[in-house]
């Protein structure tokens, strides 16, 4: 049952998004039906299945949100901007409850009935009495012997009075051809009471003249029972107008005359027998088929031709995600094993063009496709991590007083789950920042000439192998002058630091930084960007920076397109064997003698088409032995940091570029600074993967906002 | 053999639920997730009882009744509608396309079974 739980969650989860997308969707065309109707069926599905586990709550809240866009759906009501915003508060409220149930946590009641007394506000009288319940069981089958159906019927009339039914029943062809069996609604009338059945059947052709479809029985049946009328015409209720029927009723109460004849209270005079007649004579011609009122005539000209009807997405396997991660653990072993031949067949030195050795390229490639294919499992587009901002900005809107829209671009753009997963916290502190930093007020905007609805734009895209995204704003974009005032308040850089633009927009990412002068409902929840820049550099992404005055700023995130494989450089230090991330490498460098310069004692740089790129070494920031004798200058890795611009990583020498698979050494060992993770490679054995960022933080020396500009670097050359 | 059951509702909740009581029960338990893939099932699953939504994308629960009914199948296999909606107007042409009964939701698995063991012409 617990699963089936489960499984109602994750379908509230889908449901929601496709709520939140046909709500964004109503925004631009509210007539658009097809979108109506959908955002129903999410709100009336989350209805349903929070009725199967008893959610009262989800199930009221549902309800009353559903009767209100049913009004739209049958053009009662219009969409305006009011009723539009309530939609989408909803929209959230409904979320927030359906969260709120998975996770047994309270809901804030207020905000619930908020929200539940604008909805009743579009609600005629009517619609409130409407007896919504789940409590009942109504089961119009014929013959629901369990009971439970039992409590939505009238009460009893005449409790202790039996009373003696005389019905006559002659079926149409149509009753069958519904699948219904008289037989079923016998028992559910010998059920009442005691009942005895006559059969007629002098209509029964010649056996060559059958006809097995046809509907040539009848019957007579007497029923004493102490039930009422109604209670025999629930009975029938579903084939009544596919049927001859007439019951007549005879109270046998002392006192009481005999064979009173009932006509059936029929919504229609077609659809009965009502004169006495016809009941004895039972002409099958005078029934007529069911009739066709306007209801099912729309229905054939919404459900008609199925060939017509826009199919439903493409078809999909559910699939454990542990499973998934098992196979893509064992894609990982494969990658290595397949290194492990390669290196084995390698050192057998066959002469070039040797079978084997190109039975094992074919192998290598099947070997990237499986790993790439199982990647693409874990992937998924970015829409719903999108989506959600929408609620963000809204709510972000509403608490700062400023109009602003969310534009979404790229979001088919697929990225690894647990990527998506860790970036909603930081890509909604963003957005928040967004709306509450980045926009100005609707009149400040307005004297500025600008539209008083600030945008939010936010963009996925796969760029050179690594994902891309961005969070931009129209607004002010940074107040650079601020920033820096605060970082030398805060004693974050000194004040006679000259600093360049993105060096000051990089301030922001500095911990405890917020330039935010008063704390507003959303600033000062304690996260601040630098809380960003670490969840994104666990995922082994970095994130960066542009503004320009007046015009906005413009957040980038990018990120590896997968956490489990990467490309790497196989690299010596210290007679160990490390890798490093290709992407992270700008360039590598055998370097000149001439070119490098000795600062002080210890600090290194190199000389690069002009500037000076202060040298780090890998070994010692490690903590582990260098001879520079022996190694000489080596190789250097130059890579961009984000705290101190360009540094040169000094490595022994560089062996092999190649895939490694990445497995954590927090969850196997534990934290080391300036190593990310480890890998195994061809030989068998455990090699570091090196965090360059990080690597170069470790660095003694190393001030914090020293950097690197050409310039500045210049003086220390002089 | 075992008697057929096909479910066709979008909600995989409701559709799990129905495997798990109906297949609990001993039935074969078909489910489509929507009028179009239901009506699509119908001749290879050939089912003794066709279990159906009304709120769905790309056919509703009336188009999968008339499909089944007078579309080429013309099947009187019965058709019991499982529904949150209890409207007497909505049931009134759920009968009319042609279904056999109607259950709300959320339905009682007992009483179900039941339903559907009589339906199907066993003694429950």
């Amino acid at each position: 049952m617990n699963s089936i739980r489960d499984t109602f969650f994750e379908e509230c989860e889908e449901l929601l998004e496709s709520l939140v997308e046909g709500l964004s969707a109503m925004e631009t065309n509210a007539e658009d039906m097809d979108v109506v109707n959908a955002v129903f069926r999410a709100v009336h599905s989350i209805k349903g299945g929070a009725g199967a586990f008893g959610l009262d709550r989800l199930v009221n809240f549902a309800h009353t949100f559903e009767t209100v866009m049913d009004k739209v759906r049958s053009h009662e009501l219009a969409v305006d901007e009011k009723l539009m915003k309530l939609f989408h508060r909803s929209g959230d409220q409904l979320s927030d409850l359906v969260e709120a149930e998975r996770d047994g946590r309270d809901v804030n009641d207020e905000a619930e009935a908020a929200v539940l007394r604008d909805l009743d506000a579009y609600l005629g009288e009517d619609d409130k009495n409407d007896d919504f319940s789940f409590d009942a069981l109504v089961l119009d089958i014929p013959g629901d012997d369990d009971g439970a159906g039992d409590e939505i019927l009238p009460p009893l009339q005449d409790e202790a009075a039996e009373r003696r039914f005389t019905i006559l029943f002659k079926p149409t062809r149509e009753m069958y051809a519904n699948g219904h069996e008289p037989l079923l609604i016998f028992d559910a009338l010998a059920e009442l009471g005691t009942l005895e059945v006559t059969a007629h059947h002098d209509g029964l052709p010649a056996l060559e003249d059958f006809d097995s479809l046809d509907a040539v029985m009848s019957w007579t049946l007497t029923l004493l029972t102490p039930e009422s009328e109604t209670t025999l015409h629930e009975i029938f209720e579903f084939v009544d107008a596919l049927c001859e029927i007439d019951i007549s009723v005879e109270d046998l109460a002392p006192g009481e005359e005999p064979q009173a004849t009932l006509p059936l209270d029929q919504p229609a005079p077609e659809e009965r027998a009502s004169d006495p007649e016809v009941s004895t004579t039972l002409p099958s011609s005078s029934f007529a088929p069911p009739p066709v009122d306007e209801h099912s005539a729309d229905t054939a000209a919404r459900g008609g031709d199925p060939d017509k009807e826009p199919r439903g997405p493409k078809p999909t396997l559910r699939v454990d995600l542990d499973r998934v991660d098992r196979l893509i653990n064992t894609v990982g072993e494969l990658i290595i094993n397949q290194a492990m031949i390669s290196q084995r067949i390698e050192e057998l030195d066959l002469p070039t063009g040797a079978h084997l050795t190109n039975e094992l390229e074919a192998y290598k490639l099947l070997a990237r496709d499986i790993q790439e294919g199982v990647m693409a499992i874990r992937a998924q587009p970015v829409k719903p991590l999108f989506q959600r901002m929408s609620r963000i900005v809204r709510e972000a809107s509403e608490a700062t007083g400023k109009r602003s829209k969310l534009v979404t671009v790229g979001d088919s753009t697929e990225v690894d789950k647990t990527v998506i997963e860790r970036l909603a916290d930081p890509l909604t502190h963003m957005v928040r920042n967004a709306v509450d930093h980045g926009l100005e007020k609707p009149d400040v905007r307005q004297e500025r000439g600008k539209n008083a609805t600030g945008t939010i734009r936010l963009s996925a895209s796969h760029r050179s192998g690594s994902v891309f995204i961005e969070i931009s704003d129209d607004g002010a974009g940074l107040n650079r002058e601020r920033i820096l005032e605060k970082a030398i308040e805060k004693g974050l850089v000194s004040p006679d630091a000259e600093l360049s633009e993105p060096e000051i927009d990089n301030l922001l990412f500095l911990p405890g930084f917020s330039t935010a002068s008063t704390v507003s409902n959303l600033s000062g929840r304690g996260v601040g960007m630098d809380v960003v820049k670490n969840a994104v550099q666990a995922l082994g992404g970095r994130v960066s920076i542009t503004s320009t005055p007046g015009a906005g700023t413009t957040f980038t995130i990018i990120l590896p397109l997968t956490l489990a494989v990467m490309d790497g450089f196989v690299i010596s230090v210290a007679d160990q064997t490390m890798v490093i991330p290709i992407a992270s490498i700008l360039e590598t460098i055998r370097p000149n003698e001439r070119d490098i310069h000795v600062l002080g004692t210890r600090s290194k740089v190199i000389q690069i088409r002009g500037s000076y790129v202060p040298i780090v070494n890998v070994a010692s920031n490690l903590g582990l032995p260098t001879n520079e004798t022996q190694s000489g200058n080596g190789i250097l890795l130059l890579v961009s940091t984000e705290t101190q611009g360009l540094i040169a990583l000094k490595v022994e020498a560089i062996h092999d570029q190649r895939q490694v698979v990445i497995k954590s050494l927090e969850s196997n060992y534990g934290a080391i600074a300036g190593v990310s993770a480890a890998t195994i490679l061809g030989d068998g054995k455990i090699a570091l993967i090196l965090d360059p960022e990080e690597l170069v933080r470790l660095t003694p020396s190393a001030p914090m906002m020293m950097s690197s500009g050409p310039a500045e670097m210049e003086l220390f050359d002089a | 053999m075992s008697t057929k059951i096909l479910a066709i509702d979008d909600s995989r909740t409701i559709r799990n639920l129905l495997r798990v009581s109906l297949e609990g029960a001993g039935f074969e338990f078909h489910a489509a997730c929507d009028g179009v893939e239901g009506v699509g099932m119908f001749p290879e699953v050939e089912p003794d009882v066709v279990i159906t939504d009304i709120n769905m994308p790309n056919m509703d629960g009336y188009g999968v009744i008339e499909t089944l009914r007078s579309g080429p199948q013309r099947t009187t296999v019965p058709i019991i509608v499982l529904t949150t909606e209890s409207s007497d107007d909505l049931k009134a042409r759920a009968r009319d396309a042609g279904a056999t009964g109607w259950i709300v939701k959320p339905f009682d698995d007992a009483s179900l079974i039941s339903v559907l063991k009589r339906l199907t012409g066993h003694v429950s």
